[in-house]
Order: C-alpha cells, then sequence, then structure tokens
C-alpha cells in the first residue's frame, strides 16, 4: 500500500498539478486572462444566472392557439378548393374539435373531393427517426358524405417540433438585432424553448421582443357592415390598439403578410415627425399590393398586428412602388422594436412563458461574496478541526481537501459546467465530507496500532482496510448524485454537479494523493509510533 | 503529542439494549412527520405551488411596511405576503396563482412593476405558471423514488440482503423526519429543498455503509460472539469516526448557514437536521435492526461468492 513506482508518483502528481492549472483563471477578473500569453490555460468556470444575474425564460409554444387558427385557414382553404370548377355543393363546413368537418351534397363527388382535398393534407417531410414523413391533417372521407380532416397525433406532435425549430431561429435573429445581449436559445422537451439571457438586469424589453408572435397582415376594411349588425361570412371584427378600443369589420383573408416584406427601417414621419416604421415589400408583395390599391382607392385598408389593428388608412392612390410605412402612436423604441420584429419575421405560432426567473446583478454578486465567505470559513474551519484532531497527519488531510477543491473546480471547468449557488453549496459539503475518507484511514491506523502492529504496518493496513470503506460509502452518495443530475432541474441540477463531481475527486484523492503524501511522509521520517 | 479527541477511544455504549427506546422514537418521529404531512402540510414554495415571488429593495432604508402591504393587497391580486429578509429594505413579495393560465401570472407581475417602480429597485422575480409547478413536482417525487431504488440495488449487489433492507429502512426514516423537519420549522419546500433532502438519502446511506462494512467484517472474524454484542462492538469501534466526520460536515455547514446568504438558508437548515437524523440512524435504526432479519455469523460464510465480489 505504502509503495509506489516511480512513474505512478510522476502521474499522480502531473493529474495535481494539471488540475491546479485548469482551475488557475478562475482566480483571476477576465480581463487579466485575456492579457496572458496563448499557452497558457484561459478557461473559466460558467457562473450560473443565480450568481451573474440574468433573466430565464421558458416558453411553451400554445398548441391550442396554434391549432384553431391553422383550422380556421384549413376552412378557407377547403372552401376556395371546393369553389373551383367544377363548384362542389357542400353544408356544414366548420370547426369541430381537431378539426374541419362538412357535408358533400352530390355523393357521386365524394371522389373528386378527396382528390382536391388531398394536397391539403400537408406532408411534415420525413420525421425524426427517418421513416416516412406524416401528414399534417388525416383525411376522412365517409360514404354518407360526411368529409373531415382533423389532426393526427404524430401529425400536430411533427407540427410543434418544426414550429419549435423555426421559432428557436426567429427568436435567434431577434435577438441578434438587439445586439446587447448574448442569451442561449434551446429546446426543451417536445414544445417548450428556454431563452437564457446572463447579465441582463430588466428582462422586459427582451421578453417583448421574444414572445411577440409579430404576425403581421393588411386587410381591406368592409365598410358596409357595421360591428355590432350582421356581417358578410369570410369577415372579422378585430379592435385597434386605441383607447377605446375601436372595432372594425375586416376581409379575414389577409391581402399581404408579414412574409411580403423585404425590409422595415423605423424612421421620422416626413410630416409629423412622429416615429413611424417603413417598409419595403418583396416583388410579389409589391405586385399584390399594386393591384389591390389600384382597385380600392377613397377605402380603408388595416394593418394588423397580431389581431390588433394598428392602423387604417384610407388608400388615397395606388401604391405601385411596394414601400410604405405604419404610423400608430410609437415612441422611438416602440417603433424601433417593431421593425426589428418585421425584420426578423413572426413566429409561427403563439408562445407563452410557463416559468420565468430573473435575477438581478446586485443580487447575484452579493450570493457570489457571501458563497466566498462561506467558503472561507468552512475550509479553515474544518482544517482548524483537523490539525486538533490528528496533529502532523491532519496537515496531509487538509493538503488532500484543499486539492479536491481544485479539482472540483479543474473538472468544471474543463467540462464546461456551470456554477450555481446550490453548487457552492455542494462544493462547501464535500469539504465536509472529504475529509471522511482522511477520518477513515487515520481512525483504523489507530486502531491497528493499538492492536499492537508496528507504525509502519499499522499504516499500510490501515489503507488496506478503509479504502474498500471509502470506495462503498461513496459511491452510494455518488449514485444519488448522479440520480440528482438526471432527474433533477434548476437548483437541484446546481447542487447535483459539484456534490458529483465532488465524491468522484474525494475518492480520487483517498487512493492517490493521500496515500502517496502519506508514503512520503514515512520514507522521510521512518515512524516507530503512530500519534494520532 | 495527545490530540484532542471527542469520542474517547473504548466506548462500550449498548446501542442493541438501547434500541428499546431508540426504534419506538425512531418509528414515533417518523409517523408524526408522516401524520404532521398530511394534516398540516409543508410550506410549498412557488416551484411546487406556482406563483410569484419577487424580491425588491426599496430606496427608502426604513420603509413603510403598512402602506406598502395595503397597496400591494390593493391591486386584486389575492393575497399578498410582504415580509422583510435580512435588512429592513430587502422585502420579498409571495402572490399565489392567479386565475386565467400563464398570461394572467404576468399580468400580475406588470401590475406589481408599475405600482412600485418609484420606490424599489427589482432585485429577483420568479414566476412559475400552473403547468411547469405540476410537471416540477412530478418530476421531484420521482427523482426521490428513483434515488432509493438505485442505492437499494448497489447495497444489495454489494452486501446481503438483510443490509440493503435495514438500509433503505433508515434511509426512508431519515427522509420522512427531514420532510417532518420542513412541516415544523415551516422553512419553504421548493425545488433546492428536494435537493436537501436527496442529499440526506446519499449522506445517510454513506454512514450506513460505513458501519455496516465494519458490522459485516467483525462477523467474519468473531464467528463464537452472539450477534447483538458483535454490533454492538462495530458499533462502538466505528463511532470515533463517525462523531468526528459528522463534525466536520456540521461546520461546514454552519458556515454555510451563518455566512452563505439568505437564499440557501433553508435548504442549509435541512441539510443540518438530515445529517444529525443521519448519524441517529445509522447508529440506533440501521445497524441494531440487523438483528431482525436473522443475520448470523455464519450467513456470510455461506456464500463465498459474494464475498469474493465484496472484496473485488
Amino acid at each position: 500500500m505504502l509503495h509506489f513506482t516511480r512513474w505512478k508518483m510522476i502521474s499522480i502528481l502531473t493529474v495535481v498539478i494539471v488540475g491546479f492549472l485548469i482551475a488557475l483563471p478562475n482566480l483571476f477578473s477576465k480581463e487579466t486572462v485575456e492579457s496572458w500569453p496563448s499557452w497558457v490555460p484561459k478557461r473559466q468556470l460558467v457562473l450560473g444566472l443565480d450568481l451573474q444575474g440574468g433573466a430565464y425564460l421558458l416558453y411553451q409554444v400554445d398548441k391550442q392557439d396554434y391549432v384553431q387558427k391553422r383550422l380556421r385557414t384549413l376552412v378557407g382553404d377547403i372552401r376556395k378548393a371546393m369553389l373551383d370548377e367544377p363548384r362542389i355543393g357542400y353544408s356544414g363546413l366548420g370547426v369541430q374539435g381537431q378539426g374541419v368537418q362538412f357535408r358533400v351534397r352530390d355523393l357521386s363527388q365524394l371522389p373528386e373531393v378527396r382528390k382536391r382535398l388531398e394536397p391539403l393534407q400537408n406532408p411534415l417531410g420525413t420525421s425524426a427517426l427517418g421513416g416516412p414523413g406524416v401528414n399534417e391533417f388525416n383525411l376522412d372521407v365517409g360514404s354518407d358524405g360526411v368529409v373531415r380532416m382533423s389532426y393526427s397525433e404524430a401529425g400536430l406532435d411533427q407540427r410543434v417540433r418544426q414550429i419549435v425549430d423555426q421559432s428557436i431561429e426567429v427568436i435567434g435573429r431577434r435577438i441578434d438585432q438587439l445586439g446587447t445581449v448574448e442569451p442561449s436559445i434551446q429546446r426543451q422537451g417536445s414544445d417548450r424553448i428556454l431563452v437564457e439571457a446572463p447579465g441582463l438586469g430588466d428582462p422586459e424589453r427582451l421578453k417583448s421582443l421574444v414572445g411577440q408572435t409579430a404576425q403581421l397582415t393588411f386587410h381591406l376594411v368592409d365598410t358596409g357592415a357595421s360591428p355590432e349588425g350582421a356581417r358578410k361570412p369570410g369577415t372579422v371584427v378585430l379592435n385597434s390598439t386605441d383607447t377605446p378600443p375601436v372595432p372594425y369589420v375586416l376581409e379575414e383573408a389577409p391581402l399581404l403578410t408579414g412574409e411580403d416584406l423585404a425590409d422595415a427601417q423605423a424612421t421620422f414621419d416626413s410630416r409629423t415627425n412622429e416615429p413611424v416604421v417603413s417598409f419595403r415589400l418583396s416583388s410579389t408583395g409589391a405586385r399584390i399590393f399594386g393591384e389591390v390599391t389600384q382597385k380600392n382607392v377613397n377605402r380603408p385598408f388595416a394593418i394588423v398586428l397580431d389581431d390588433k389593428v394598428i392602423s387604417a388608412p384610407v388608400i388615397r392612390e395606388p401604391i405601385l412602388g411596394g414601400s410604405g410605412q405604419i404610423s400608430g402612436n410609437f415612441s422611438i423604441q416602440s417603433a424601433n422594436d417593431l421593425a426589428i420584429l418585421l425584420r426578423a419575421g413572426s413566429l409561427p405560432a403563439k408562445l407563452t412563458i410557463v416559468e420565468e426567473r430573473n435575477i438581478g446583478p446586485g443580487l447575484g454578486a452579493d450570493s457570489i461574496a457571501a458563497g466566498k465567505l462561506a467558503s472561507i470559513i468552512a475550509t479553515v474551519a474544518v482544517c482548524a478541526f483537523m490539525v486538533l484532531t490528528y496533529g502532523f497527519l491532519g496537515w496531509i488531510a487538509n493538503i488532500a481537501v484543499i486539492v479536491n477543491i481544485v479539482l472540483i473546480f479543474a473538472v468544471m471547468t474543463l467540462l464546461g459546467a456551470t456554477l450555481s449557488l446550490p453548487g457552492i453549496a455542494g462544493v462547501i459539503i464535500t469539504v465536509g465530507t472529504a475529509v471522511d475518507a482522511n477520518v477513515l484511514i487515520y481512525e483504523r491506523i489507530r486502531e491497528e496500532f493499538k492492536a499492537g502492529r508496528s507504525a509502519i504496518a499499522s499504516i499500510d493496513a490501515g489503507f488496506q482496510k478503509a479504502l474498500g470503506t471509502i470506495l462503498d460509502a461513496n459511491v452510494t452518495t455518488l449514485i444519488a448524485a448522479l440520480v440528482l443530475f438526471y432527474l433533477g432541474s434548476g437548483p437541484i441540477r446546481g447542487f447535483a454537479v459539484t456534490h458529483a463531481i465532488g465524491v468522484a475527486t474525494t475518492i480520487f484523492t483517498a487512493f492517490t494523493f493521500t496515500r502517496l503524501m502519506v508514503a512520503l511522509w514515512v520514507r522521510w521520517q521512518r515512524p516507530t509510533k503512530i500519534t494520532l | 503529542m495527545a490530540h484532542f479527541r471527542i469520542v474517547p477511544d473504548q466506548t462500550n455504549i449498548p446501542f442493541m439494549r438501547m434500541r428499546k427506546w431508540t426504534f419506538p422514537l425512531a418509528a414515533f418521529l417518523s409517523i408524526m412527520s408522516v401524520v404532521l404531512f398530511f394534516a398540516v402540510g409543508p410550506n410549498y414554495g412557488i416551484d411546487f405551488l406556482g406563483g410569484t415571488v419577487i424580491e425588491i429593495q426599496t430606496k427608502e432604508e426604513h420603509p413603510d411596511m403598512g402602506a406598502l402591504r395595503s397597496k400591494l393587497n390593493g391591486l386584486g391580486l389575492g393575497d399578498v405576503q410582504v415580509q422583510t429578509i435580512g435588512a429592513e429594505d430587502s422585502i420579498l413579495i409571495r402572490i399565489g396563482q392567479q386565475d386565467g393560465g400563464e398570461e394572467a401570472q404576468q399580468a400580475a407581475i406588470g401590475k406589481i412593476r408599475t405600482a412600485l417602480a418609484d420606490e424599489a429597485e427589482f432585485r429577483r422575480t420568479e414566476i412559475v405558471g400552473p403547468r411547469v409547478s405540476g410537471e416540477l413536482a412530478f418530476n421531484g417525487s420521482m427523482a426521490l423514488l428513483a434515488t432509493f431504488a438505485a442505492i437499494a440495488v448497489y447495497v444489495w449487489f454489494r452486501f446481503e440482503w438483510q443490509f440493503a433492507v435495514g438500509s433503505f429502512i433508515s434511509a426512508a426514516n431519515v427522509v420522512v423526519m427531514t420532510f417532518g423537519f420542513y412541516v415544523v420549522t415551516q422553512h419553504e419546500f421548493n425545488l433546492t429543498s428536494l435537493a436537501a433532502v436527496l442529499t440526506t438519502i446519499g449522506y445517510s446511506l454513506n454512514d450506513t455503509v460505513v458501519v455496516y462494512d465494519r458490522i459485516r467484517e467483525t462477523l467474519r472474524k468473531y464467528k463464537k460472539i452472539a450477534i447483538g454484542d458483535l454490533i454492538d462492538r462495530a458499533i462502538n469501534d466505528m463511532l470515533g469516526r463517525t462523531v468526528i466526520t459528522t463534525v466536520t460536515t456540521l461546520i461546514a455547514l454552519f458556515s454555510l448557514y451563518f455566512f452563505g446568504g439568505e437564499v440557501i438558508q433553508s435548504f442549509t437548515a435541512a441539510m443540518i437536521f438530515g445529517v444529525l437524523a443521519a448519524i441517529f440512524s445509522s447508529v440506533c435504526v440501521a445497524a441494531p435492526i440487523l438483528i431482525y432479519f436473522g443475520l448470523r455469523p455464519d450467513s456470510l460464510t455461506k456464500k463465498p461468492q459474494t464475498e469474493a465480489a465484496g472484496k473485488a
């Protein structure tokens, strides 16, 4: 137990020294580390949001909202498909549950109905597992004339997954435009997106930029109908953003959508000097807009953002150039934000915040300071206790504890793991339990010596018998920590990371470093008595 | 040079005889914890209940708490709890889950922000919506069960089944009592608290395994001694270590409790309780209980293959 070959000794010391080098940059500020020569390790620990402050926003795709909207467009598509020549007579077309249903009058037309509706099933490409693609909708043509297009479970799942991917892209573009923060945007589970923005004090602007659907549409206003009275089919009533809101009757099918925009910029209106958003349409968009405005001079059209009318100007003359501007009581910032949203594109579905945690930078700094103080006090107190109890061998235990802490930070740095406040608690608890390995060994050595063995034989036997116990005891703790890591979230995970790494480094130091130091001490002192 | 010793070298504490009152005590505390858990219930935090927590620092050093309370309670957000934490100007505001799903929570926090914008700085806001809180509670319970299962399997592989059952009972005892601690003290029970409970499982097993290792070794050495005396001997032999390790762990935990800041105080308090419960449980429950499972000196020698595995 006390004999070490030369290469073993060297490799143990190498691990410890490399650990020190990797952990070293964490003692310095970021700026200092930047100025070091290139061959020195520079990687630093990632601090959790609770330590450096920041926003944690968990969004979920609003499935029901998406399904309802999608089914409404499907109703329009079906209506259009049935209008093609030869016309197909139907009744009762509408949304029912998770699908759209109607009845065909002439049963002999059913094969033609199927042919027309099949393209609307919307194949969603290959599935994630590489199998055949699924359709967004199931088509069910009953022999009694009842036709139903409804969401299949697989279709909806696949669609939601696509929505999440698209949303992540859109959110990324929006935040890029903002330029000041560097958040991480990740998929979580099947229908969630996690946005983490470290160092951000006030999350409100980020939230308004990320969470807004920003679906822009242009509609013609039906001036003939009143919002309270009877309306034509295919029209909707939407409110304006004014206080109190003014209702407008609009044609449901949009003339243009945000997709038709080529660019949007915040500027000032040349006459009123108000902040406005000017936009430029794509070439197809410009052509459609030109045709529509030509046909509808002196009629108002509405600019709708997320189901709210932001303005409803009257078309004075055909707009052929493909550019225009949106005015609507903007402040400079809100005009700027809308321009960003329009450039980055709209979210394919509504996102709702299901969990939000914001930590101000001040609180984070306080937590770091408290964590540092507690770690130092804990380490000093435990070390003092060990020296009181074991004398010189207590110092060896203390060196082992310090090596342990350094190795925890080295492994965390290497893995790019995040240090959070519960993580600091994990390190401190490791300080308390890491000495356990030394206690087990020392107590065993004492016992063997009392039983009448020679000093060196006692040390040898002490290690031999204690190491098995140390392994058993620590593996159970490690299992608990690993389960915590895999099943836990947030603070549990932060704690589990340092705790698990701490247990692993404890096993390592007990089996190698502590043993090596005691062996060197024995070789140097040749003790004949054990004074523990 | 004589060093400082907490536990004298030769102790002969009759743990086996003490089980006449330690077992009923452990059982009583566990049952009381379960009863209290269902009758009173812990003070669940927003992680499991949903809702909003806001920590503010008022610009005024001695804010008028009464005025603040009536202002916040006038917002129509149901019951608003306002309390100071630490300094007088650090205030924690808790509001319950709002009716109307995720958007209602956002609206509520918006109201508070506008109401307090001029007089306070927002240090922390946490909103947990109804969907997530349910999941967090479910995942937490799963983590608890999985930890138990994984460790029981490990102990069963490494030791005889009697030890696996014993360590399981003792760990369950510690966990149940720690839940009881949360109910009695009404410390907030949140995700971090769950981490504390799960860590006490690990710590309690660590303690138990160390004692069991020694019992197994003693069993192999002295085949003629009565099992009760043998278990006593093993516990007494390990007492020095058990106490020293508990002390160092407590030193670390107490520094964390007093200097680590408000945020993790409830976590540390539970850990301190858990460590004390763990030492009690491993010494007074886990070891003596083995006698009921028919563990005898020869139950080890009959299974040489397990022994070989144990040495590996």
